[in-house]
C-alpha cells in the first residue's frame, strides 16, 4: 500500500462542492408561480382520471369493444378502468415531483459519516462481556451439560421432518406402473372409442389411453403416464430391429407420449421428416428408428408399446410398456 | 403561531410524550438521501413489491386454490362445458366476470416482472459501482436471497392458475425434484401428495405463494431498508465528496415529496400497462392436461435462462449399479444454478481476499476504474444472455427463419466461448476509457478549432477542463496488488507459498490500470500547450 500512497502525494485537488446555482423559480416569483399552477394541474388531472375510472365501472359494459390501432379490438371497460387509474395514479407521482424539484429547496446539504468500528476501549469492553457471559453459564466447564443440549436440539430438529412425512405417499414402484396391459384396448383421447387399424390413414397420428372399465373415472395423474402417440406410416419406411418391428401393426408404431427428458407431452409430429419433437426443449424422436434421440437434451428414447389387434379387430397392447415411461429417477432401472 | 402549525405541534408533542422520540424523529426527519438516477432502481422494486401485495391480495377474495374438478359454465364461450381445475375456472372469472378483475391480474403479473427485472438491474447497479463493498457485504446477501427467492415467488405465482402452459411449467419443476439423486421421487411424492399432478399441489403452492414467501420478503426488505438507512447510502463520487460525507437532499420534505411520488409514478405505469399490454391470456391456453401442450411454450423471462440452460444441455444419463443420474438435468437445473447463485453471494468476499482491501468504501467506483470486476459482471451477463436466447430458441428460430439445431448449437457453443471473450473485451475496454481520461486531464478537451501555426502546422486547440471534472476522473484509489512472501525470512518456502503465490497471480490481474494523472504531469504538461 505504500506504493500507492506515494502517488497520492500529488493528487489533483478536490475542488469542492460547486457553488449552489439557483433555480428560476427560487428567484423569479412568476416562475415560482407558473411551477405552483403546472403541480395543481397536474393534481387535477390525477382527479379526472378517478373520474374516468369511476364512469368505467359504472357505465361502460364489459361487453363492449372498441377498435384502437394498435392494439386492435379492445375491451372499453377494461382499457377505461384501466387508463383511469394509470392516469389517476402517474399524475398524483408527477405532481409531487414536480413540486419537488421546482418549489422545495433544492439546497444539498453535507453530513459527516461515522466509521461503524466502535472505539478500542468499548469493543474491549464487549468482547469481555461476551467471555464472561459464557463463563457464567460455564458451558465450557461442564461438557456434560453441552452435549446433552446439543444432542437434544439435534434430535428436536427431526420433528418437523417427521411430521412433514405425511405430505404424501411413498413412491413405492408407481412411477413404473402404467394402466396398459396384454389386451389393453387403444382408445381415443378425447372420446374414448376404441380404434381400428383402418382408422388410421398413412401419415396420420392419434392420441390414445388405455380403455378404462365402465365407471372408472380418468384422472390427470392417469394421463400423464398412459398418453400414447399412435403413427402410422408404410411399413417399409421403418428402420427397426425385429423384436421392436413386431411391436408395431401394419405401420402402425405406438409411443409413450411423455417425453423422457422431462415430462412434457411430445406433440409434434413433422410428417415429412417422421420425427416428434417435444416442444419444451426440443428433444427430436426419429419416430423410424424406435424414437432415437437424434437431437437435444432427452438422454434415452421414448418408450414403445407393443400393440396389435384383439379378435374384434382392435388395436390392443400386446404388453405392459418394457420400462418406466417419462422422466428418469434414481430407481428407474432397479 | 397559525392554527396549523399548533395542530402540528400538538402531534409532535403528544408523539414524543409517549415514545420519547423527539430526538431521534428530528435526526432522522433530516436523514441525508444522495440523488442520482440509478439509486431509483432499487426503489422500483421496493414499489412494485407493494404493487404487488396490493393486487395480490384483490386477486385472492376471487381466486380458488383447488384442483377439485368442475365444468365450466362461466362467461368465456369458447370453454364452456369443459372439465377443468376449480382454480383455472376461478382464474376465467376473475379475467372475465369481476370487474376490474383483468385488470388486477395484469396489474399483478406485470408488476412481478418489473419487480424482478428492478432487482436484477438494481443488482448490476451495486455490482459495478462496488456498492457491496465493506461495510455492505451484508445487504448484498440479503440482495442475492430477495432474487433467489424472487424467481421462485414468480414461477409459483404463474403456476397457480393451473392453465396449460403453467401446467407444463410444474411438469417440468416435478421432473427437476424427481431427478435429484437417491431422494428425488420420495420428494416428488411429498411435493405433490402423490403422482403427478394429483389434487394437493396448487393449495400447497397457494400459501407459499400468498403467505411464507411474501411473509420473508417483507422481513427481508425490512432489514434491507434498515441497513441501507443505518448505513447511511453510497455516493458517486465528484468534487465535496468524500469517504467520510453523505451530500445529498434531506428526507423531510424533498426526498420524502421525490420517493412518495416516485411510488405513484411506478403504480401508474404498471397500471398502464396492466391496462393496454395483454399479458398471460390463459383463456387462450386452455385447461392443463399432462397429455396436451402448445408450441412456443415459454416461462416468464427470470425463469427463461434456466429453461435456456436446461435446452441446450448434451443428453448425458449415467448408469452406475442400476441406478439412474441425469446429468442432462442435474448440471443445468440444480448444479449450475447452485454455482451461480452462491458465487454472486460470495463475490464481495472474493474480491476483498484478492485486494487485501478490508476497509469501508461509501464512496461509488465509476466501472471503468475497476476493470477486472466490470469485466467479471460482463462475463456473467453474457452467459445468462447466451441462455436467454436459448430460452427462446424456438421462438426466435421461427422469427428469423432459422432451424431449431442452428440455434441450439449456437448457443452450445457461444456459453463457453463468448463468455471469457467478453471478459477480455470489457477489461480491455475499461482500460481504454482510463487512458482516454488520462488523456482528458493532462492534455485537455478538444474544441474543434484548427490554428495555422507559423511555420505551417496545423494543429487543435485544447481546452483545459474544470478543476471538477480534473477532479472527478482521478479521485479514484489505484490500489497495488499484494504482495504476499512466498518464503520467509531464511528463504524458505512457506506452507502458503502456492495459495499466495496464486493470490499474488489474481490480484497483480485485479489490480491492471492505467496511471492516473497526477499534478506534477499536469503542470509539465501545461509547458507545452
Amino acid at each position: 500500500m505504500s506504493n500507492s500512497e506515494s502517488r497520492e502525494v500529488d493528487l489533483i485537488k478536490d475542488p469542492g462542492l460547486p457553488a449552489h446555482v439557483h433555480r428560476r423559480t427560487d428567484t423569479d416569483p412568476v416562475a415560482a408561480k407558473r411551477a405552483e399552477r403546472q403541480v395543481a394541474i397536474l393534481f387535477s388531472l390525477s382527479a379526472l382520471g378517478t373520474l374516468l375510472l369511476i364512469f368505467s365501472f359504472i357505465f361502460i359494459s364489459d361487453e363492449t369493444f372498441i377498435f384502437i390501432p394498435v392494439m386492435g379490438e379492445t375491451n372499453a371497460h377494461q382499457l377505461g378502468l384501466g387508463l383511469g387509474m394509470a392516469i389517476a395514479l402517474f399524475c398524483i407521482g408527477a405532481g409531487a415531483i414536480h413540486w419537488a424539484k421546482t418549489l422545495m429547496p433544492d439546497e444539498e446539504i453535507v453530513v459527516q459519516r461515522h466509521e461503524f468500528r466502535s472505539d478500542d476501549e468499548d469493543r474491549a469492553d464487549f468482547v469481555k462481556t461476551v467471555k464472561e457471559g459464557a463463563a457464567n453459564a460455564g458451558l465450557g466447564r461442564r461438557p456434560l451439560i453441552k452435549r446433552t443440549l446439543g444432542a437434544a436440539l439435534g434430535l428436536s430438529g427431526l420433528t418437523p421432518l417427521l411430521l412433514l412425512r405425511d405430505l404424501g405417499p411413498l413412491p413405492g414402484d408407481d412411477l413404473k406402473k402404467t394402466h396398459w396391459k396384454a389386451g389393453t384396448r387403444l382408445v381415443t383421447d378425447p372420446g374414448d372409442r376404441p380404434i381400428r387399424p383402418e382408422d388410421l390413414e398413412i401419415g396420420a397420428v392419434a392420441q390414445t389411453q388405455p380403455e378404462f372399465p365402465e365407471g372408472k373415472e380418468r384422472h390427470l395423474e392417469d394421463i400423464a403416464k398412459d398418453a400414447v402417440l399412435l403413427i402410422r406410416m408404410r411399413p417399409e419406411e421403418f428402420n427397426l430391429d425385429s423384436e421392436r418391428l413386431s411391436w408395431t401393426h401394419e405401420g402402425i408404431i405406438a409411443f409413450s407420449k411423455i417425453c423422457s427428458h422431462m415430462g412434457c407431452a411430445v406433440a409434434l409430429y413433422e410428417q415429412t421428416t417422421k420425427h416428434l419433437l417435444c416442444p419444451c426443449h426440443q428433444s427430436t424422436f426419429d419416430v423410424t428408428r424406435a424414437a432415437k434421440v437424434i437431437f437435444g437434451p432427452a438422454a434415452r428414447p421414448l418408450p414403445q408399446l407393443a400393440i396389435t389387434v384383439d379378435a374384434e379387430g382392435y388395436l390392443v397392447a400386446q404388453a405392459p410398456f418394457s420400462e418406466p415411461v417419462g422422466p428418469s429417477f434414481w430407481g428407474r432401472l432397479s | 403561531m397559525t392554527a396549523r402549525e399548533r395542530i402540528a405541534g400538538n402531534v409532535a408533542g403528544y408523539v414524543d410524550d409517549r415514545t420519547g422520540g423527539a430526538k431521534w424523529m428530528k435526526k432522522n426527519l433530516q436523514k441525508v438521501f444522495p440523488d442520482h438516477w440509478s439509486f431509483l432502481l432499487g426503489e422500483i422494486c421496493l414499489y412494485s413489491f407493494i404493487i404487488l401485495l396490493l393486487s395480490g391480495t384483490f386477486l385472492t377474495f376471487w381466486f380458488d386454490p383447488s384442483m377439485r374438478e368442475v365444468v365450466y359454465e362461466g362467461a368465456y364461450e369458447p370453454l364452456q362445458g369443459v372439465k377443468m381445475s376449480a382454480a383455472y375456472a376461478s382464474a376465467l372469472e376473475i379475467s372475465f366476470e369481476v370487474r376490474g378483475g383483468l385488470l388486477m391480474r395484469q396489474i399483478h403479473h406485470w408488476a412481478a416482472l418489473i419487480f424482478m427485472i428492478g432487482i436484477v438491474v438494481h443488482l448490476m447497479r451495486v455490482f459495478f459501482t462496488g456498492a457491496f463493498r465493506k461495510p455492505r457485504e451484508f445487504n448484498w446477501i440479503i440482495g442475492v436471497g430477495l432474487l433467489t427467492l424472487g424467481i421462485v415467488e414468480g414461477f409459483l405465482g404463474y403456476s397457480l392458475p393451473d392453465d396449460l402452459l403453467s401446467g407444463t411449467g410444474i411438469r417440468i419443476a416435478e421432473a427437476i425434484i424427481q431427478a435429484i439423486p437417491v431422494v428425488g421421487s420420495y420428494l416428488s411424492y411429498f411435493a405433490f401428495g402423490g403422482a403427478f399432478p394429483g389434487l394437493a399441489f396448487i393449495p400447497r403452492i397457494y400459501v407459499v405463494h400468498v403467505l411464507l414467501l411474501p411473509g420473508i420478503f417483507l422481513a427481508l426488505i425490512t432489514v434491507h431498508l434498515m441497513l441501507v438507512w443505518y448505513q447511511k447510502h453510497t455516493q458517486f463520487p465528484g468534487p465535496g465528496r468524500t469517504e467520510k460525507n453523505v451530500v445529498g437532499y434531506p428526507l423531510m420534505p424533498v426526498y420524502m415529496a421525490k420517493a412518495g411520488g416516485f411510488f405513484f409514478i411506478v403504480f401508474g405505469v404498471t397500471a398502464f400497462l396492466g391496462a393496454v399490454a395483454s399479458i398471460n391470456p390463459i383463456w387462450l391456453y386452455g385447461p392443463y392436461n399432462p397429455g396436451q401442450v402448445s408450441a412456443g411454450s415459454q416461462p416468464d423471462w427470470y425463469m427463461g435462462w434456466l429453461d435456456g440452460l436446461v435446452r441446450m444441455s448434451p443428453p448425458i444419463e449415467t448408469y452406475l449399479f442400476g441406478y439412474t443420474i441425469s446429468w442432462n438435468i442435474l448440471i443445468p437445473g440444480l448444479i449450475l444454478p447452485g454455482i451461480i447463485f452462491t458465487g454472486l453471494a460470495l463475490y464481495p468476499f472474493i474480491e476483498s481476499w484478492i485486494t487485501g482491501d478490508k476497509r469501508e468504501h461509501h464512496l461509488l467506483d465509476r466501472p471503468r476504474n475497476a476493470p477486472n470486476r466490470t469485466a467479471i459482471g460482463a462475463m456473467a451477463l453474457t452467459f445468462t444472455l447466451v441462455s436467454l436466447i436459448n430460452g427462446g430458441n424456438d421462438i426466435i428460430a421461427t422469427s428469423f427463419d432459422l432451424t431449431i439445431n442452428q440455434m441450439m448449437w449456437f448457443s452450445r457453443i457461444a456459453i463457453i466461448v463468448l463468455p471469457p471473450i467478453a471478459f477480455i473485451v470489457t477489461k480491455r475496454l475499461c482500460l481504454s476509457l482510463q487512458r482516454a481520461d488520462r488523456d482528458l486531464v493532462l492534455h485537455g478537451r478538444e474544441t474543434g478549432r484548427l490554428v495555422r501555426m507559423p511555420n505551417g502546422e496545423f494543429v487543435e486547440v485544447h481546452e483545459p477542463i474544470s478543476p471538477e471534472k480534473a477532479w472527478l476522473l482521478t479521485s479514484h484509489e489505484q490500489l497495488a496488488p499484494l504482495e504476499l512472501p512466498e518464503v520467509d525470512g531464511a528463504g524458505v518456502r512457506r506452507p502458503a507459498a502456492i495459495r499466495n503465490k496464486i493470490r499474488n497471480r489474481i490480484s497483480r490481474a485485479h489490480a491492471v490500470a492505467v496511471p492516473k494523472a497526477t499534478e506534477t504531469e499536469r503542470r509539465e504538461l501545461e509547458g507545452h500547450h
